[in-house]
This record gives C-alpha cells, structure tokens and sequence, in this order.
C-alpha cells in the first residue's frame, strides 16, 4: 500500500521534474559549459576561464555591469515611493468600486505589450511629442523639448513598467493591517510620520521586500526599455549579452556575461533580505 | 500485403486524389527579410507547385544565430547576405552547397551571379546565389541638410541632434571609406584592419555629441525622418524612396565615398529538409513578373534578367535620380568577411556606445 | 469641579441617515459609565466622536471642561481600547506599552519603569519582552489597558473589548476590569450590546436606541424602573402582553390583552388614560408559581396554565407555561427551593404576580 502511494508521488512528480530540469536546469548547465570554453581557432576550442578574465578586464564591461545594477536599484527604489502612497490609498483610503477602479488602472496598461507600452512614452516623449508640444503651446518652452534618449527617460519607462508588480504585494499586506491598528497608533498620541514608521512600515515589510525583488530582478533583466528609450548612450548589461549572441556569434562571452548577471542579481537579493531581516520564505510565502 | 497496410494505402491514394496534391508536396520553411516574400508571391508560388510556404522574417545576425543554435537544422532556405556566408560557414558549418545543376541559371543577371557564386565559394562548393541587392548610404532632407554629401558630415557640429545611424558594422565600414580608408583592403589582415577601425572608432567617438539617437529599426528611423527630428541618417535606399514619396525633400543620397552594396542571397541550411521545394522557390521568384512583384513589395531590385521591365516607373526614376552612371560605377560591394572580424568590431561598437 | 466628560447636543449624520440624534450626557469623574444597545444603535459612532476619529456634525465635546472638538486625536486626553485590542504585532509587549509614552518623548529610563509598573499593575510582570502572538486572550485583553493607563488619560473608552473573549473568560474580565478601574481609578466610557456586562461593571447606563439615550440611571434604575418600553424589553427579559386600556386610577390600571385577558398593572406615573392601546411588560422573576389558586389569592393577576417546557439552568431554571386561553406563552422562574423540580411537561400550574409589577407604557405608534 505504502509502496504504490510512493509511486504514484512519484509519477505525479515526474512531469513537474521533467520541466524543471530539461527548461531550467539543463539548460543553465549547458550555458555554463559554454562560458568555460575558449575560442583558439575555427572551429576550435578549449577549457579556460578567459571569458570570465575578458570581464574583468575590460574596464567598459564592468562598468556597464555596475551601471545596470545602480540604475535598476534606483529605479525599485523610486518604484516603491510611488507604489507605496498609491498601495496606501487603494488598500486603506479608498473603498468599493473606487478601490477595484483603481486597482483596475494599475492593471490596464499590462493588457498591452510591453514594446507597445514603450512606444507610447516614445510617442509621450520625443521632441516632436505630446510633452514636447504641451510645453510649447504653454508657453513653458521656446523650441521642441527633447526628452528621449537618456538614463531619465530609462528610468520612468523601468519605473512604469514595474509599477504593477510592486503595488500588487504592497496592497495584500496594507489590506491585511486592520484599520484599528492605524487608530490605535494615532489614538496613543502618533502622528503621521511616526504611525508610518512605527505601525504602518513594519508591518508591510515583507511586502515591501518582495516588491522590490520582483522589480529590481525585473529591471535588471530588462532589455527594450533601456535600448529604445536611452538611445545613444543606453549601456545596458542584457543589451550587452544580446550584442555578444547576437551580433558577434560570441556565445562563449555572452554565456559568461549572463552567469555573471545571474550572480549579481542573487547576490543584491541576499543583500537586501539581510539588510532588512527578512527570509525568501517569509516575503514569497 | 496485409488489409490493414492496404487500407493505408488507399486512404493516402484517396486524400491525394481529393487534394490534387503532386505527390511530392513539401512544407518549405523560409527564413528571410520582411518584403522578400510577399503574400502574392507565396500564394502564386502555392498555387504553382503545390508546395506550402512557411515564412520567418529576421536579419543577418539573427538568422546566422538561429541556424548556429540548431546546427543549420528549422528552416529549408535562408537568405543571407553574401559576405556573411563564407564566414560563418567555415566556422560553423550551417549550410550545404547549392547544386547549380537544379538552378536555372538563365534566370540571372549572368556578372552578379559569378559574383556571388566567388563571394560564397568555399574549396570547389558555392554556397549561395544572389536575389535582391541594394545599397545603403545617407537619406537627407536636402531642405535642411543639403551640405550632407558624405558619411563624414554626419559630424558637422550645426546638426548637432539632427542626425542619426545605426551602431553596427555598415557605419564603420562607411565611415572608414569616408575617411579615406580602404576597410575592405584590409579584410585579410586583422593588424591593419584593427589600425582602420581605431581611427574610425576615434572618429565616431568625436562626432557622438552631435548624433541625437543610434537608430536600431527601420520602423524608427523611419518615424525620425518623417517627423523631421532628424534632417541627415545613414540608411537604405529603398528607406529613403519610400519617405520620398511622402516629402519630395527627403531622398537617398549616395555619398562621394561610394554607396555599399550588398546583396543577399539563397543559401541552404545544413539540415534543411525540403530542397525540392527550396529550388523550385529560387527558380520560381527569379522569373522576371515574379521577381517585379518582389521588387514592388520590398523596395530593391533583383538579379533577375529582365525584371526591369516589370518594375514600376515612379521607383526606376527614384533609383536613377540616386545613381547617376558614376555612383553605380563608385558602389563599394561587401566582400566576404573573414571568420573573426566580428570580435574587432564589436570592441568598437561597445567603446563608441561607452563613450561620453 | 468639571465633570470628566460632558457631551452636548451631540449630532452625527451620515448622508440622510441620523446615527447619532442630539444626545446629551455627562460622565463624572472617576465613574464607570456604559453605552447599551443593539448593534447599529450608532453607539460606536459616540465612541469615535469622543476619541476623535469622527467630527460630530453638531454638538460639542468637553472633556474636564474644554472643548476638544477641534483638537485631533492624538493629542485628546482620551485613550481608546479598540474592540479587537489592536495591540501592535511589529513590537513585543514592552514597546507596545511603552508606545505612547515614545510618542509623548518621556526619556527611556522612566519609559522603562513605567512600563514595568504597569505589567505590576495588571498582575504580568516580566512579560515585556514576549511577543504579542504568544498571549493569552485575557492576558492581551489587560496588556491593551495597560497600554492606555500608561498615558494616564481623563477618560479610557472601552469599545466592546471582551466580545472575542469565550464565555468562562468574559465572566472573570468582567469583576477584573471593575477592579483595574477601581485600581487606575479613572472614568471609564464602555459601549456593549451586552447588558450583563453593562450591568454587572457600571455605575451608570445609558440605554441607546436609534441613535437617541432611551434612559440614563443605575443598573436597578434601568432593571426595575424602566423609563420606556424599549429599555423594559432590552434590560434583563420580561414577558410582554399588548392591549387597551379599559380603566385607570391612580398608578392603577386594567388592560385587556388581545387574546382576551384582563390584566392589572401599574402606570408609573405615565400619562395613560382609558382607551389607548398600551404594552404591560413583567419580568420572569416577578411571578410567582403555585399548586392551587388559594396560595396566590393575595395576587391580583392570576393565571391557570399548562407547562410547555422546562428550561434548567441551575439556579436561574425557568418554565414556559401556555396559558389555558392560548394567549402565548409565559416565562416564570422556578424558586430556588426546589419546590417544583417534580414538574414534568403538560402538569398544570397556577401563576399570578401582584398589578404592581405590571410595568405599563403605551404602545409604540399609539
């Protein structure tokens, strides 16, 4: 009896063991191998670790990898002082219809891609745009107003696109803080600010920490937004790994640069569960 | 024979018959440019053979990468440019040599084609045969930016957020031409040609101020000059012929260095497993009417014997107004590149987008 | 001297609906006072006014004397126990108690004896450094008042804090919250919908319905002396009969029910004359049980009936007899003696109360 329940476990498994390892971990081992290799001639290759030497090395690279990391950290950053008043207000202020309204208008620019989402701040942007010719007509500006193609404009389209996924866990914790809990703060002589820092924080921090996982990761791995909206000088690691597949038949190098990313990534989320006493089970839990 | 093998028989004898199919019917993939195959073509093509047309469009590099990623394997006939061909080839090995024995040689313009055939030759097998060539140069909006006669003046400080190009390797090798250089010279000898892209490289580093954006779609250059945000870009022809019939200002200019020429070709992938079908798409599109109804629908000729005459008027004056006698005589044709120059290149392109 | 809480006039209106009608009352210092009523009765919504969370629409709130209308609630001298406690669960007990005192920028040492004097106080000491979660229901219902008391506030509201509690609990909080006020001696304000908890702590009671103060007294003034019928039918249980009225005289009176039972009861001094329709009401324990009609004789009211159901409940066991006309039934508590646990279903009994425990109003909408 024991026995045939083991198997069936086993079965049931088997299909979710499959995926797991020939779409996810099959492939990241291949991809490792391959960023070990070394090209030394046509067709020929060997064992090195020079791809990885290359990286660091080559001084442009790794700036480029701490430019990423530092832009995507500001840009969680400023997602979450965005997110959290508007999280505050859907969860706590708002009720009824103007509460799922409201969640609605988060959730509405995601029924597009993310390419067209981008082409609308190109559209919003650009020194023939709408923001451009607004000005103009207010008399805010002389000439067209070029707003495309820099790090600002990279950070609102990282900022957009990342909204949903931090306001979404930073309203199922908010709601989840009874009202009375608020009161009762002001009640025993809190203000504001210090209900909010006290109360109202404390007690969404595993929201917090998982929005700000799920945007930096996104932001991270992000590669439209940074190369159409920051033009010329859009550095961006996942543009760099593109470039090295893609456009050089590099593959050893970009296999190298995408494990690096993988590092990073890993490593910035440690940080930030450490920084904030938080574990991976209690935040996605 | 036993039923059950007759049964099966019969059913396919049957669906056949119903089908009208010859029976040697194949599923040709096609790995190629968007305009290359154009829905009337593929229908006409279908109707014709019996074959059935899968189209995937994609650029050079990707199509080089995808072939890579299967070994050559996923599609029947690609079509890449021919100085990408050789290269990749010895390297990787994505492709089978064309037997000329099926192509209808007649069908071509008899000096592009043993150009080609030299470009892609690899030991004693050819590797491609040519389809639809085209230049790229400058597209300038001659009201604003008339001075622009060459890659070289893309610099100029007056059109600083004016203009634009793409951060890939027709730049440099332009601006190398501009410059007075002879990149193609020096294809054989990685040295020199690293000494060639340093200078061009210290060249588009100076003149990054004065870019507004690096462009990277035609859908996106093509919305810059149209809006009037950028006056002078490096591009296609055929981009600038299509934006000539929407504002007379704004043509394709071939620069006194010498347009580029490319020309892209049919190649086989490794692993291809419709070559019936593949042949009999080459020496479909090469008729003349065909090959017109590609030109109309991408934009560029063809290098097929008497498609001109098909082709439309408003475009052969277009072409004729960018190519007096002595620009087609000056055009710079892509030899093929050496496994490995990528990797030059590519050191150059990432330090000029690093630059401030 | 000023009373601790004075409310004048006070009105809250939620777009058409009146929750809260012109109540007035005044709460001396050092008292227990407690707000009954049924749930919806806008007993809360006085609650929230007094704390702060809501503006009355008009009136005036005076707490020692000053208005605190336009003063928000963290700087009211009013501390508020929420009903489900709303102790903080980011902080351990110690921080909980010592929260508003942070607020109130008291250095850290004096936080810290305040502190341990307060668990001492609510009989928890060394419990500060435990975690919300690890309490009891009891233990977490003293350290949330403990919270308040730190803050030494004029006036601790209590908003129904023992409705989670289970039953057995709910009993003992209630004697050990009498005592903790006795103990903080400082004015209570507790709202409930349960009257033995109103009963059993307070000084006084205001009785609420409708958003209006139907009575104001002592318990015994609400349980014997009702003012209204609604407070009759509300505090304790009473058996209703509805009528008219045939003759009055004096505090006297005689009502015919509608099931055609003559009745005797007292007016109370009501103003109630003959004819109008009216309701008697008569509490369980007023009744009196018995064999024969002889020993009821000296009774005016006097009824034969059939036992419908016994109820046991130890020492408060009831019957429910069906009077022999059919007029409903009629709750009577059996004396404690001991006397009638023969009584079995269908044995018939004789009951009777005197007229004057007949309490009598006239009926609503009359």
């Amino acid at each position: 009896m024991r026995s045939e329940a083991k198997l069936g476990l086993i079965l049931l498994l088997t299909p979710l063991l499959l995926w797991l390892s020939l779409l996810i971990f099959i492939p990241h081992v291949d991809m490792f191998l391959v960023s070990l290799r070394e090209r030394v001639g046509v067709g020929e290759y060997k064992i090195s670790l020079a791809n990885y030497l290359t990286f660091i090395n080559e001084p442009l690279y790794l700036h480029t990898f701490l430019r990423t990391a530092v832009m995507s950290i500001l840009a969680t950053m400023i997602t979450l002082l965005i997110a959290f008043p508007v999280s505050y207000y859907i969860a706590k202020i708002a009720r009824g219809r103007t509460q799922s309204a409201l969640f609605l208008l988060c959730l509405v620019p995601f029924w597009v891609s993310e390419l067209v989402r981008t082409f609308g701040w190109m559209i919003l942007l650009r020194e023939t745009g709408l923001i451009s010719n607004l000005l103009q007509f207010l008399g805010l500006a002389d000439g067209p107003v070029e707003m495309l193609y820099n790090d600002a404009a990279i950070m609102v389209g990282l900022v957009y696109t990342s909204m949903l996924f931090m306001v979404v866990p930073l309203v199922t914790t908010l709601e989840s803080l009874p009202d009375e809990v608020i009161e009762a703060g002001y009640d025993l002589g809190g203000n504001g600010l210090s209900v909010l820092r006290e109360i109202v924080i404390p007690h969404a921090a595993p929201g917090i920490v998982s929005g700000c996982i799920v945007v930096f990761m996104l932001s991270l791995g992000n590669y439209l937004t940074p190369t159409m909206l920051g033009g010329k000088d859009s550095l961006w690691f996942t543009e760099l790994i593109y470039s090295q597949f893609i456009v050089r038949f590099n593959w050893e190098l970009g296999a190298a640069f995408g494990f690096l990313l993988l590092g990073l990534s890993s490593l910035i989320v440690w940080g930030m569960l450490k920084l904030t006493g938080q574990s991976l089970e209690k935040t996605m839990g | 024979m036993n039923f059950r093998n007759s049964l099966a028989v019969s059913t396919l004898a049957l669906s056949v018959a119903i089908v009208g199919l010859p029976a040697n019917a194949e599923t040709l993939r096609l790995l190629t440019w968007g305009g290359y195959a154009p829905e009337d073509v593929v229908a006409k093509f279908e109707a014709e053979t019996g074959h059935k047309v899968e189209v995937t469009k994609s650029n050079n590099e990707e199509m080089i990468a995808k072939l890579r990623a299967t070994g050559g394997g996923g599609f029947d006939l690609a079509q890449p440019s021919q100085d990408r061909i050789a290269g990749p080839q010895e390297e990787f090995g994505i492709y089978k040599p064309v037997d000329m024995s099926k192509i209808d040689t007649s069908l071509f313009i008899p000096s592009m084609l043993e150009a080609t055939k030299g470009n892609t030759m690899l030991g004693s097998d050819v590797y491609g045969v040519p389809h639809v060539w085209g230049t790229s140069g400058l597209v300038v909006d001659t009201a604003k930016a008339a001075m622009v006669k060459d890659y070289t003046d893309l610099c100029s400080e007056e059109l600083t957020g004016k203009v634009s190009y793409r951060l890939k390797r027709p730049t440099l090798i332009g601006f190398a031409f501009a410059m007075g250089l002879d990149p193609f010279a020096a294809y054989g000898d990685e040295a020199a040609y690293t000494d060639v892209m340093a200078q061009v490289e210290a060249k588009l580093t100076e003149c990054k101020p004065v870019v507004k954006t690096y462009w990277g779609g035609g859908d996106e250059l093509m919305g810059l000059l149209r809006s009037g945000e950028v006056v002078a870009s490096m591009a296609w022809d055929t981009g600038g012929w299509k934006l000539n019939a929407d504002n007379p200002d704004i043509t394709f200019v071939a620069p006194a260095s010498g347009a580029l020429g490319w020309v892209d070709t049919f190649a086989l992938p490794a692993k291809g497993k419709a070559d019936e079908a593949a042949y009999a798409w080459i020496n479909f599109v090469m008729q003349p009417e065909v090959a017109a109804m590609i030109t109309a629908a991408a934009g560029n000729f063809t290098a097929s014997q008497g498609a001109d005459e098909f082709a439309a008027d408003d475009l052969k004056a277009r072409y004729q107004a960018s190519f007096p006698q002595e620009a087609i005589d000056n055009i710079k044709w892509y030899p093929p590149v050496p496994a490995g120059l990528e990797a030059i290149e590519g050191g150059v392109l990432d330090r000029v987008k690093a630059a401030n | 001297m000023y009373p601790d809480l004075e409310c004048m006039n006070l009105t809250r209106r939620f777009g058409d609906t009146v929750a809260v009608d012109d109540v007035s009352f005044t709460v001396p210092a050092g008292s227990f006072f407690s707000i009954l009523g049924p749930s919806g009765c806008g007993k809360t919504t006085i609650m929230r006014m007094i704390a702060g969370f809501l503006e009355p629409s008009s009136g005036d709130i005076h707490i020692r004397g000053r208005s605190v209308i336009d003063t928000p609630p963290n700087k009211r001298p009013v501390n508020m126990v929420f009903q489900h406690l709303a102790l903080f669960p980011m902080m351990n007990i110690a921080d909980n108690i010592g929260y508003g005192l942070r607020r109130a920028g008291v250095s850290k040492p004096e936080i810290e004896k305040k502190v341990e004097e307060a668990l001492d106080r609510i009989g928890l000491p060394g419990i500060g450094a435990r975690k919300v979660g690890e309490l009891s229901g009891g233990q977490k219902q003293r350290v949330a008042i403990a919270r308040c008391m730190v803050l030494e506030p004029e006036v601790l509201l209590l908003d129904e804090p023992l409705g989670a509690l289970d039953l057995k609990l709910r009993e003992r909080m209630k004697v050990e919250l009498k005592a903790l006020q006795a103990a903080f001696d400082t004015t209570f304000v507790y709202i409930t919908h349960d009257q033995s908890e109103a009963l059993v702590m307070s000084d006084r009671i205001a009785v609420m319905n409708e958003g209006r103060f139907e009575q104001v007294g002592s318990g015994q003034d609400l349980y014997y002396r009702p003012d209204t019928a609604f407070v009759a039918g509300f505090v304790g249980d009473a058996n209703r009969w509805s009528g008219r009225i045939e003759r009055v005289s004096g505090d006297e009176m005689e009502m015919r029910t509608d099931s055609g039972i003559l009745m005797r009861g007292a007016t109370h001094g009501r103003a109630l004359s003959a004819g109008d329709r009216a309701d008697v009401f008569v509490r369980p324990e007023a009744i009196r049980i018995a064999h024969s009609t002889e020993e009821l004789a000296h009774f005016d009211n006097r009824i034969t009936g059939k036992v419908e159901s016994i109820l046991f409940n130890g020492a408060a066991s009831r019957i429910l007899v069906q009077d022999s006309a059919g007029s409903g039934e009629i709750e009577v508590n059996l004396p404690q003696s001991g006397e009638f646990s023969g009584l079995s279903r269908g044995s018939e009994v004789q009951i009777g109360w005197s007229g004057a425990q007949g309490n009598c109003f006239a009926a609503e909408g009359s």
